[in-house]
């Protein structure tokens, strides 16, 4: 077909032919290229999830995900305190994040709306709400960890404690959160507040009872998401939250998270086998946390097709 | 009023309230990191801090100049080495692959996203370092801006990757179709109609790479060797300049805070208003770049992702 409509062309501009032909050529090899920065990608990929877990699989055994670290200049002991102080924090950090995220998702949406055109002052506090949150979620995290170390741990004298590190780590995760949330209630169909209100319920019980339940799929993809970047996240914690691998016992005290615990390993104590191993938990955390997202996700778009 | 409206009343008010609370942060972040820095400031000058060439608690020179080319060096060696492969995976993931392939490369993507900067670092360190230094050059110690910059290529990698794509993916199909018209190859369309067309999208998309490059921490601890020194070539071949130890501003925050007091304290709250202001300007940019395009809101997602 090809070769047709080249000799086709080439009998009037043989000239214009043969440059149609290198331009194809230059495609091929061009478009080659690019399966090939695929193929890296992918490759990269492979060889780092794949290093860390085989090496770190290696050091992983029960004893090891079961004893708490022991300290010492080669990193003696296992993780399970570190994995429990992720838990607790995870859950301090989300316990403080959610409601205030979900909240202001809320009034950013779905009262924008319609006050904004009555009240000037409303439209302008959304309007910074928005580039507030735009800002929050530019800010490099170190920055929360210096701002949490100032406000948290020195001036209100937290200390360095699960409160000081949650608290910071509420500020990295709040703009996940709301920005989730507003595209989840986003989706919801006007039709279904319209209904609802149309009945009588208030705006409230508009929201509570049948526009929350809806982006609720949405909600939860924000709030997964955090609980990754809780889970990756160091150097908020290597200033807020102290470093100790002790089981902390209240919300005052300090600890160490796994990604932590994996620095401590690979820089003080220079334990690669051990740090291999808490890097190998920690992705396949990860990895579970993006299967996760995916089944939710895949959840809340076959909701939106099945109200369409 | 009934109490159904008292309580519609109240909610709204715990809406408002919450809806503030970012404004309030983003507030109190620029508030007492830079009150804490007021010391520095005053008792060092401004000029002292900037341009000092000296990190020297002990002796109380507090210049970041090091740190500022530090962070730099590494940022354009990421961009340098993350950049084309970035782009050629966005092309390639809006333009060329099949969706079965699609399927396979796009998580692929948001994995390494998701991979913790600390397993990166570590990564770094087993296996980067000792490769850098086979490299036979005197006083390479494989700890450096090289390693640290391959690292952060591939940190910054699907950030910039996944904004490219939609950027891409945002040109409208009656363009290609135009071009495609008109005889133009598939390669043709895509480098003289696609990429001009996406190109603000394109570069806001390296631009918050580089945001994010400049605001790297641990793994960039781990790697670059952390000497309080101006980067310079190790020998002759000024490329050697790459194997040279260094430190980032982040990295000088991260590893000195928590035993710092004093004047030394507030120079490194000084640091932190430096790389504050670096990347707000940075990421400002990029805003202003696709002001106005739709898929902004979709460029924020990766920024928090």
């Amino acid at each position: 077909m090809l070769e047709e409509r080249l000799s086709e062309i080439a009998f009037f501009h043989k000239a214009q032919a043969q440059s149609l032909k290198r331009e194809h050529l230059r495609q091929k090899i061009w478009l080659g290229l690019m399966w090939l920065v695929g193929l890296i990608t992918v490759s990269i990929l492979i060889l780092v999830v794949g290093y860390v877990l085989v090496q770190g699989g290696k050091a992983i055994s029960w004893e090891f995900l079961a004893t708490s670290p022991k300290g010492g200049i080669s990193g003696e002991g296992g993780i399970s305190t570190t994995i429990a102080t992720t838990f607790y924090l995870v859950g301090l950090t989300l316990l403080i994040a959610t409601p205030l995220g979900v909240g202001a998702a809320v009034f950013l949406i779905e009262y924008a709306g319609e006050q904004s055109i009555s009240s000037k002052f409303l439209r302008v506090v959304i309007g910074v709400a928005n580039f507030a949150v735009e800002i929050l979620a530019g800010i490099p995290s170190i920055i929360f960890g210096l701002f949490g170390y100032a406000l948290f741990v020195s001036t209100l004298n937290f200390g360095f404690s699960l409160l000081s590190a949650a608290l910071a780590g509420a500020c990295l995760v709040l703009p996940t959160i709301i920005r989730t949330t507003e595209e989840a209630l986003l989706a919801v169909p006007d039709d279904y507040r319209r209904g609802s209100l149309a009945l009588g319920a208030t705006k409230w019980q508009t929201l509570y009872r049948i526009v929350l339940p809806a982006g609720l799929p949405g909600i939860i993809t924000g709030v997964i998401l955090s609980v990754g970047r809780v889970i990756s996240e160091t150097a908020i914690f290597y200033v807020t939250l102290g470093g100790s691998y002790h089981l902390p016992n209240s919300i005052m005290d300090g600890g160490r998270t796994l990604a932590l615990h994996l620095y401590y390993l690979a820089m003080d104590t220079r334990a690669f086998d051990k740090a291999m191993g808490t890097g190998a938990v920690l992705v396949v955390m990860i990895i579970l946390i993006n299967l996760l997202i995916d089944l939710v996700s895949r959840k809340l778009t076959a909701g939106v097709r099945k109200v369409r | 009023m009934s109490v159904r409206m008292i309580a519609d009343k109240t909610v709204k008010i715990v809406l408002f309230t919450s809806a503030i609370i970012s404004i309030i942060v983003v507030l109190a972040i620029g508030f007492f990191i830079f009150r804490e820095s007021i010391e520095a400031w005053t008792k060092l000058g401004v000029g002292e801090i900037l341009f000092g060439a000296v990190w020297r608690p002990g002796q109380d020179q507090y210049g970041i100049l090091a740190m500022i080319i530090g962070s730099v060096s590494v940022t354009f060696g990421a961009i340098l080495l993350g950049v084309p492969l970035a782009l050629g995976c966005a092309i390639f993931l809006a333009e060329i692959a099949p969706a079965g392939v699609q399927a396979v490369v796009r998580p692929a993507v948001q994995l390494l996203a998701g991979i913790p900067s600390v397993v990166y670092g570590l990564f770094g360190m087993v296996i980067l370092v000792p490769l850098v230094r086979n490299l036979n050059v005197p006083g390479n110690s494989g700890y450096g801006l090289l390693a640290a910059s391959i690292v952060l290529a591939v940190m910054i990698l699907p950030t910039i990757a996944s904004i490219a794509e939609d950027a891409i993916r945002a040109v409208p199909e009656n363009y290609r179709h135009g071009s495609l018209a008109l005889g133009a190859t598939k390669w043709q369309t895509i480098t003289k109609v696609v990429l001009p067309a996406g190109k603000s999208g394109i570069l806001a998309g390296v631009i918050l790479g580089v945001g994010r490059a400049l605001g790297e921490t641990m793994a960039m601890i781990m790697v670059i060797g952390n000497s309080v020194i101006m980067p310079k070539p190790l020998s002759g071949n000024p490329l050697t300049y790459y194997l040279s130890q260094a430190r980032t501003l982040t990295g000088n925050i991260a590893v000195e805070i928590n035993y710092a007091t004093g004047v030394h304290e507030s120079a490194l709250f000084a640091t932190g208003v430096v790389l504050f202001g670096l990347i707000m300007i940075v990421n400002a940019s990029a805003r202003w770049i696709i002001r106005g395009q739709k898929f902004v809101e979709k460029a924020n997602e990766e920024q928090v992702c």
